[in-house]
């Protein structure tokens, strides 16, 4: 079993390769079948035995090989109940978005490339997902920088080269933080080890160095997530890239920021996390409210959806911030759901630009009567999103602003209220961006639109989305169950 | 004491393979003149030789030879025997990473001795006795060999920027590349030379005055058992005035200023050796003489070396991002370079930095760095003479499409310039940014660190846009690539790879530096 996590690296990687060298068509099939495989290995990972004592964490598989002893490197992968759905959600994205890459891609650059690319970027999120080892976590959050910026600067809008080059520097900031934050820690401990380091939960570490190294590794996850005020790559990289890049970074490549921010930053420096949790608050509610009040005023469609990310990753910290098992398990399913919808909000995005040619509000407007389909999914989505009860949107808000009020004191209290309130301004934009897209008479550009009806290729990558952001927000407890024992174990280390 | 000395012939069997080298070549030369193949294969062979005798050598248990008995130092300091000339594990290193460098220059040269734009046989006479340099450096224990080495290392090289018969077809008269330029390049690094040698010398002096010995061990020892010498400012002046000397091999701030000027002037196989050679040669040299010499006083080497280190990450990274000419930004990004090899060592400057294992880290890490440096480097150059064959390397903009009319040569010059970035793909130079980043965290340099990681985004700024523009469309013309020069390429690359995914061989090499 533990031989398939090294098989969901492999199969993309050599599915890239393929895809790279064989002919257009060939190489996009190829890929395509790459990133099926990919997925469908993912599946019989779910399968496993109760784990052995009491770790902090407890992978259900694991692979654990030297690789480089002189940087303190091994090769230690794994999965558990919090990383899994991730890279179910990765290797399930990266499938759609190659599929969809099969039927269309734009620009000038052939599509193989792009598909290339898009499993590229799949070994590098998955192997972050995966990594029990620091430094190899390190390595893997820098393979996606270039290929991503690759896809936005090869495919992308006509201001992409500014926008790639603002994600990839930007990027990079964060994750070179990551590597000094990592190597803090590896100094004073000696070990690279996740599990070891979660178990001592920062022991052997002064309260100075974990704060230190708490720091830089909360600015790098910062910027990935990305957190107020470090976002500002965000709007323009998402309005540039093409909308499988769009998916790709707002579905799974955010979620290396949360998922490292909790896992890595949190877990192995609980008495850092401590110290700064009520900042890391304030600057999340401070990203919600203000991603919020910057969608009220956006005038484009993939900007305002770029920027209500900002919003839903401001929740996801907020969750993490709380220390609280229930803020974590907030969190985790934030992640998740933040991942689906706002994914499929991207695919129909891009599905709206590319047959309307604009992304303008002022010039969209009935699309319900020209095309049903479209706006249905579009409303879908948007209310999914906004966090409508019965929806997935609906759990991580609900749970975080739960997790903050129930932590207590007046400064969480504060947050958990105007986290709320944040929440009810995400109802009032989502709404408002529905009222003139979907609905009023039809402007010049959509009366135009065409074709009306969706192509099959669109419904074969859109109905997985729906059907799960659909499950989910019926019983949230499939991904509650699987993160409730992980979950709980690193509350156990922490208050030890 | 006898006044003959015993000379160790098998020790010094490398170095005599080495001179031999460059004698063979001026021969062959003269029997067959005008012919280009017979000198570079008598080259090629000799290198080969020298590589594969360092090799047997240092397998064997270190010899030594020039032995000086011990005795009593001034100021009363008992010595053991010390040598002049070891023959060990880490001399054998340094002298087969010489002849790599070299054999890979040698198949850099073709175009350009092919092109006629340098004399066969005094290029390859000058190149081999610049290797001479190399290979006795490896094994120089005592300040004055090490000097006399490096400066045969480095002598040729003023020659060889300056050996231009004429400009190439690709380049125009007054452009740069043309003989004058050539001339200013290679009068600024002799003039630069010059003076950084005697401020080493200078350095070197003063260290004899004040403890009567020029062995490195000795010098070693005078320094840990001689309380007086602490505290003088004399003492101090000495140490560093013999690494700021040796810095300029480096072009390391402050002595960086021949990089730009000499690297453009110079043929390109040529810019290629003294990126690589010659760099090898500043930093073999530094860590010799703080690892051998200044180990007792590493508190006044390490802050001076990490202000150099800082100054030239810094300076070489802002000077690259104004630059249109692709030699010139290579030039600022070797300055840069410089620092990061220098950083581990400037984690000395934290009391953490010496203690006995982790000094060992820093040491290593930063010859780890330069085997990664030089794969890169030498891939780049590589890709860079293949595209341009005897021609200078021009203007960043006329490497526009040469992505689409050359993939391959161009994707290894993008996976060097990307491993010199430090990024994945080019696991190569991840794991070297790396090496450095954890060596100056292990020395407890943490604010080193950061300014290292800072400079990394830097660096990508400038080596993605000439990434970029090889992708972009436009009307770059092709030169034809010889089967040698694209077997050579593709092996370095080759290399680069490998040790991207095996990290570890490169720094158990890097770990036989005591």
């Amino acid at each position: 079993m533990s031989a398939l996590l090294v098989v969901l690296l492999a199969v993309p990687a050599v599915g890239a390769v393929l895809a790279a060298l064989l002919p257009d068509r060939a190489g996009r099939l190829a890929g395509t079948v790459a990133a099926a495989v990919a997925f469908l290995a993912t599946l019989p990972l779910a399968w496993h035995s109760a784990p052995v004592g009491h770790h902090a964490i407890a992978p259900w598989h694991q692979l654990d090989v030297a690789w480089a002893p002189a940087l303190d490197i091994r090769f230690h992968l794994g999965v558990d109940g919090i990383s899994w759905p991730l890279v179910l959600l990765t290797t399930l994205l990266t499938l759609l978005c190659c599929g969809y890459s099969l039927w269309r891609t734009p620009g000038a650059v052939p599509g193989r490339y792009l598909v290339a690319l898009l499993l590229v970027i799949e070994v590098g999120i998955v192997g972050v997902f995966e990594s029990l080892d620091l430094v190899l976590f390190f390595v893997f959050f820098e393979v996606v920088l270039l290929p991503m910026y690759a896809v936005i600067a090869g495919w992308g809008g006509p201001g992409r080269r500014a926008a790639a080059t603002k994600f990839v520097l930007y990027t990079l900031f964060g994750s070179v933080l990551l590597l000094v934050g990592v190597f803090v820690i590896v100094a004073r401990t000696g070990t690279a080890d996740l599990v070891t380091l979660s178990d001592r939960g920062g022991a052997g570490l002064s309260a100075g160095t974990q704060l230190l190294a708490f720091v830089l590794l909360a600015v790098a996850f910062a910027v990935k997530s990305p957190l107020w005020p470090l976002h500002t790559w965000l709007p323009d990289a998402h309005t540039e890239a093409p909308t499988v890049g769009s998916v790709i970074l707002a579905g799974v490549l955010l979620k290396m920021g949360t998922y490292g921010l909790l896992r890595v930053a949190v877990g192995v420096l609980p008495d850092g996390a401590r110290a700064a949790s009520g900042v890391l608050g304030v600057l999340a509610t401070a990203a919600i409210l203000i991603g919020a009040l910057v969608c009220l005023r956006q005038t484009e469609l993939k900007r305002l959806i770029a920027y209500s990310s900002v919003g839903h990753m401001g929740f996801v910290v907020l969750g993490i911030a709380t220390l609280t098992g229930v803020g974590f398990q907030a969190a985790l399913v934030g992640n998740i759901a933040h991942g689906l919808l706002t994914g499929l909000l991207f695919f129909l995005a891009g599905a709206i630009k590319d047959r309307t040619g604009t992304g303008e509000l002022a010039r969209l407007g009935g699309l319900r009567e020209v095309a049903p389909g479209l706006a249905g999914l579009l409303g879908f989505a948007a209310i999914g999103s906004l966090g409508l009860p019965g929806l997935a949107g609906f759990w991580g808000e609900f749970f975080t602003v739960y997790a903050a009020i129930r932590h207590g004191g007046p400064l969480w209290i504060v947050l958990g209220v105007f986290a709320a309130f944040g929440g009810a301004l995400a109802a009032a934009y989502f709404l408002r961006l529905l009222r003139r897209v979907a609905h009023g008479p039809a402007a010049p550009a959509i009366a135009a639109l065409r074709p009306r009806a969706l192509a099959r290729p669109e419904l074969a990558a859109w109905s997985p989305l729906v059907l799960l952001a659909l499950a989910v927000g019926v019983a949230p407890a499939l991904v509650l169950a699987l993160s409730a024992p992980p979950v709980r174990a690193l509350i156990e280390v922490m208050g030890r | 004491m006898s006044l003959v000395q015993s000379i160790d012939q098998v020790a010094l069997a490398p170095a005599y393979l080495a001179a031999l080298t460059a004698v063979a070549v001026l021969v062959v030369d003269l029997i067959v003149p005008g012919r280009r193949v017979p000198a570079l294969v008598a080259a090629a062979l000799g290198t080969t030789a020298t590589g594969v005798v360092a090799v047997l050598v240092g397998l064997g248990p270190a010899r030594a030879t020039f032995c000086t008995a011990g005795g009593t130092l001034p100021g009363g300091v008992p010595v053991d025997r010390s040598c002049s000339y070891v023959a060990d594990h880490v001399g054998a290193l340094v002298a087969v990473a010489f002849c790599a460098v070299t054999l890979v220059v040698l198949a850099l040269s073709t175009p350009v001795l092919a092109a006629r734009v340098a004399p066969t046989g005094e290029y390859l006479f000058l190149l081999a006795a610049s290797l001479t340099g190399g290979v006795v450096l490896g094994y120089a224990r005592d300040l004055i060999t090490l000097i006399i080495a490096v400066e045969t290392l480095t002598l040729p090289l003023y020659v060889l920027i300056g050996l231009r018969r004429r400009a190439s077809r690709a380049t125009g008269p007054d452009e740069p590349g043309a003989p004058a330029e050539a001339a200013s390049g290679a009068l600024t690094f002799f003039v630069i030379s010059v003076v950084s040698t005697t401020v080493t010398l200078l350095g070197a002096a003063l260290l004899y005055a004040l403890t009567g010995a020029v062995h490195l061990d000795r010098i070693a020892a005078a320094l840990a058992h001689r309380d007086d010498l602490h505290g003088v400012p004399l003492t101090s002046a000495a140490v560093l005035l013999v690494l700021v000397g040796l810095a300029f091999k480096l072009a390391a701030v402050p002595f960086h200023g021949w990089a730009p000027v000499s690297y453009d002037g110079a043929p390109l196989p040529v810019t290629a050796y003294l990126s690589t050679a010659s760099k090898l040669g500043g930093v073999v040299a530094l860590l010799y003489v703080t690892v051998f010499a200044l180990g007792p006083w590493l508190s006044v080497v390490g802050p001076l070396l990490a202000v150099l280190a800082v100054a030239s990450m810094t300076v070489g990274n802002l000077a690259a991002l104004r630059q249109r000419r692709m030699v010139r930004l290579l030039a600022f990004s070797s300055v840069a370079q410089a620092g990061y090899l220098l950083a581990p060592l400037g984690a000395f400057a934290a009391a953490a930095g010496r203690s006995g294992a982790a000094r060992h880290t820093l040491t290593a890490a930063t010859l780890g760095y330069t085997i990664f440096y030089l794969l890169l480097e030498l891939g780049a150059f590589g890709a860079l003479i293949a595209l341009r064959g005897a021609g200078s390397g021009g203007e960043i903009d006329e490497y526009r499409g040469a992505g689409r009319v050359r993939p391959l040569t161009a994707a290894a010059l993008a996976f060097a310039l990307i491993g010199l970035a430090g990024l994945p793909p080019s696991l190569a130079g991840l794991f070297a940014k790396i090496t450095v980043v954890r060596a100056a965290l292990t020395g407890g340099t943490a604010w080193l660190a950061v300014l290292i990681a800072l400079n990394a985004v830097l660096g990508l700024v400038y080596y993605l846009r000439v990434v970029v523009v090889l992708y972009r469309p436009g009307e770059y013309r092709p030169v034809p690539v010889r089967p040698l020069l694209a077997g050579v390429l593709a092996l370095v690359t080759a290399a680069a790879v490998v040790a991207g995914f095996a990290p570890q061989l490169v720094l158990d090499a890097a770990a036989l530096l005591p």
